[in-house]
Parts: C-alpha cells; sequence; structure tokens
C-alpha cells in the first residue's frame, strides 16, 4: 500500500504536466493569459516582475509586478491554470529576497533590479 | 446498484478543461474482493461482501469463524468488509476482484464514511448556534438562548438541541460527481469534501 502523500502526489503529478520554463524571483517575464470575450477567446501578454513564487503542484501560483501609467499592478497567477498559456523570461535578475514586497514603496529608478547577464550563470 | 470500498486519502485541487479550479477528494478504491454473494432467491435482496485490503500478518488476531470465512472465499483476511448493494450479483462469483473501473468520470455517487470524533461539543459547534453579541452593553455571549417555556409543558422538550458528543457517526453525502479515474493508482476523484478523516474507510455508491 502506497502512502496517502505518496498517492496526492501521484495525483498533482497527472495534473502538472505543462511545461512551464525555470523561472525565479526577480526574473522578468511575459505572460500569456487567455482571454474569453463571448465565444471569442485571444491572447493578452502581462509584462513584469515576479515578486512572489508560492505553493507546490496543483496549488501554486506566482505573482507578476508591473508599472503601468505610474499605477503599480500585481497579478498572481496559478502557475498550472490553463488560462496561462506560456510564460517567456524576458530577463534574468539578481535579488536576495524570496518575496519582493519592498518593490510597492519603489518609484522608478529605486525600483530597478540587477539584472543577470548570461555569463555570470555556471555552465 | 453498485460500490466499492475505499480510503480517503486527502483532497486537493485540480483545474478543468474549462479552466476552473475545483477542489476535489482522492478515494483509493480497491480492488475489492468479493467474499460473499447476497442473492434475491436466498437472501432476498441482492448485494456483494467485499473485503478491501488484505492483512498479511497476524492472522491470529482474527476470530476464527471470520478466518474461517474468509477461507470459504479463497483469500488473505481483510481490514475492512463490508456489504454493499449491487444490482446483477449474477455476472459476479466469490473470489472476483472489483476496481475503480466500474466508475466512469461525469458519474454520480453517494459516499459514506464515518465523520470526525469532536468529543463533547458545544452549541456553536454542534448545532452551529450564534450566541450573543460581543458588545453594546449585551449580558449574552455564548449560551444557548432559551430552551423552554415555564409551567407549561413545565419541562425541556426531547430532542432540544444542545450540547453534547458530536461527530465519530455514519455519514451519507449524496450526488458527488466523479472528476476523474486513475486505475494504474486505483483512484477515484470526486467534486467536494467527503466524511471522515484522511486513512478512514469510505464506501463510494453509484446509481
Amino acid at each position: 500500500m502506497a502512502g496517502l502523500d505518496e498517492l496526492i502526489r501521484a495525483v498533482q503529478e497527472k495534473y502538472t504536466q505543462k511545461e512551464i520554463p525555470d523561472f525565479r524571483v526577480g526574473d522578468t517575464v511575459r505572460v500569456h493569459v487567455k482571454i474569453k470575450e463571448g465565444d471569442k477567446e485571444r491572447i493578452q501578454a502581462f509584462e513584469g516582475v515576479v515578486i512572489r513564487k508560492r505553493g507546490s503542484g496543483t496549488d501554486a501560483t506566482f505573482t507578476v509586478r508591473k508599472v503601468s501609467y505610474g499605477v503599480g499592478i500585481e497579478r498572481t497567477f496559478p502557475l498550472y491554470a490553463p488560462v496561462v498559456e506560456k510564460i517567456e523570461v524576458l530577463k534574468r535578475g539578481i535579488v536576495r529576497r524570496a518575496r519582493l514586497y519592498y518593490l510597492r514603496e519603489r518609484r522608478g529608478k529605486a525600483a530597478r533590479i540587477k539584472e543577470k547577464k548570461e555569463w555570470m550563470t555556471k555552465k | 446498484m453498485k460500490g466499492i470500498l475505499g480510503r480517503k486519502v486527502g483532497m486537493t485541487q485540480i483545474f478543468t478543461e474549462d479552466g476552473k479550479a475545483i477542489a476535489v477528494t482522492v478515494i483509493e478504491a480497491g480492488p475489492c474482493t468479493v467474499v460473499q454473494k447476497k442473492t434475491p432467491e436466498r437472501d432476498g435482496y441482492s448485494a456483494l461482501q467485499l473485503g478491501f485490503i488484505e492483512k498479511t500478518k497476524h492472522e491470529s488476531k482474527f476470530p476464527k469463524p471470520l478466518l474461517g470465512h474468509f477461507k470459504k472465499a479463497g483469500i488473505k483476511p481483510t481490514r475492512w468488509l463490508k456489504e454493499v448493494r449491487f444490482d446483477n450479483v449474477d455476472q459476479y462469483a466469490v473470489g472476483d476482484k472489483i476496481t475503480v473501473e466500474i466508475f466512469k468520470p461525469g458519474e454520480k455517487v453517494d459516499i459514506t464514511g464515518k465523520s470526525k470524533g469532536r468529543g463533547f461539543a458545544g452549541y456553536h459547534k454542534r448545532h452551529g448556534f450564534g450566541g450573543g453579541r460581543r458588545s453594546h452593553g449585551s449580558d449574552f455571549h455564548e449560551g444557548p438562548g432559551s430552551i423552554g417555556a415555564c409551567a407549561d409543558p413545565g419541562r425541556v422538550h426531547k430532542g432540544k438541541r444542545m450540547a453534547g458528543h458530536y461527530g465519530n457517526e455514519t455519514v451519507t453525502v449524496k450526488n458527488l460527481e466523479i472528476v476523474d479515474v486513475i486505475p494504474e493508482k486505483n483512484l477515484l476523484l470526486v467534486k467536494g469534501a467527503v466524511p471522515g478523516h484522511k486513512g478512514g474507510l469510505v464506501i463510494v455508491k453509484g446509481k
């Protein structure tokens, strides 16, 4: 008999087959979101900095923050939701926190995140 | 009618095809062995007696008459032994295995389990009483309120909802939808909650 947690994990595995790129908190991503208007479906992109990742399995979510016309906007997406069509990683960031809530108090230049260049990553 | 024995594994959430997140209960159901058949000719009704989770050790802990009963069916004694009503018992023989494949996604089932025991519970938990207001000069906070009239009837009516033992009783939840069946792992995914604690016995009854 398999353990109870093991069986829950087996179920979650079946529902987390979607291809997810490796992205971290501090990265800049473009999230392609499916939007239904009547019976038409289109894709809208939401671009910003990942400020939080939480949960595991089907329960996992991540939050993206962007500043649009001077107003900060944060959207939380379930990682494995079908509405999240695609996640593109645009930039890697160097951060020392797991939750970047401090960005909320910052504007403009102060809200920048240092970029992790390709040559900095170990092969 | 058909049914299967299972144990509650726990709850999680999954996404449906139209993109909705729903809460599901995972049940490890079967494979159950048919230990005895009840037929209309002999017993007046049709049902199958099912055994779930074979015990390989501690055979001596079972009562001897029960051991003989299992021996007749040709299987090891099982942790649980329960009767489930079946319509056509003729297609089953003693020793057959019942698996989750008797159910299909989209089917409605009734699920019976033993609810979590809450011990001696108060009015609020047991019957959902609201109690009085905390502030604004209220003198009435946690009590049950009036429990009856005065000299007529001169007693408290029978069945008056009061504090007492709550939980650890058989509860049936009706018309739960089967969301998914995973035969490789003997798993059923049912929409919503199911009575009982994790690892507890549940009886899944189909229409």
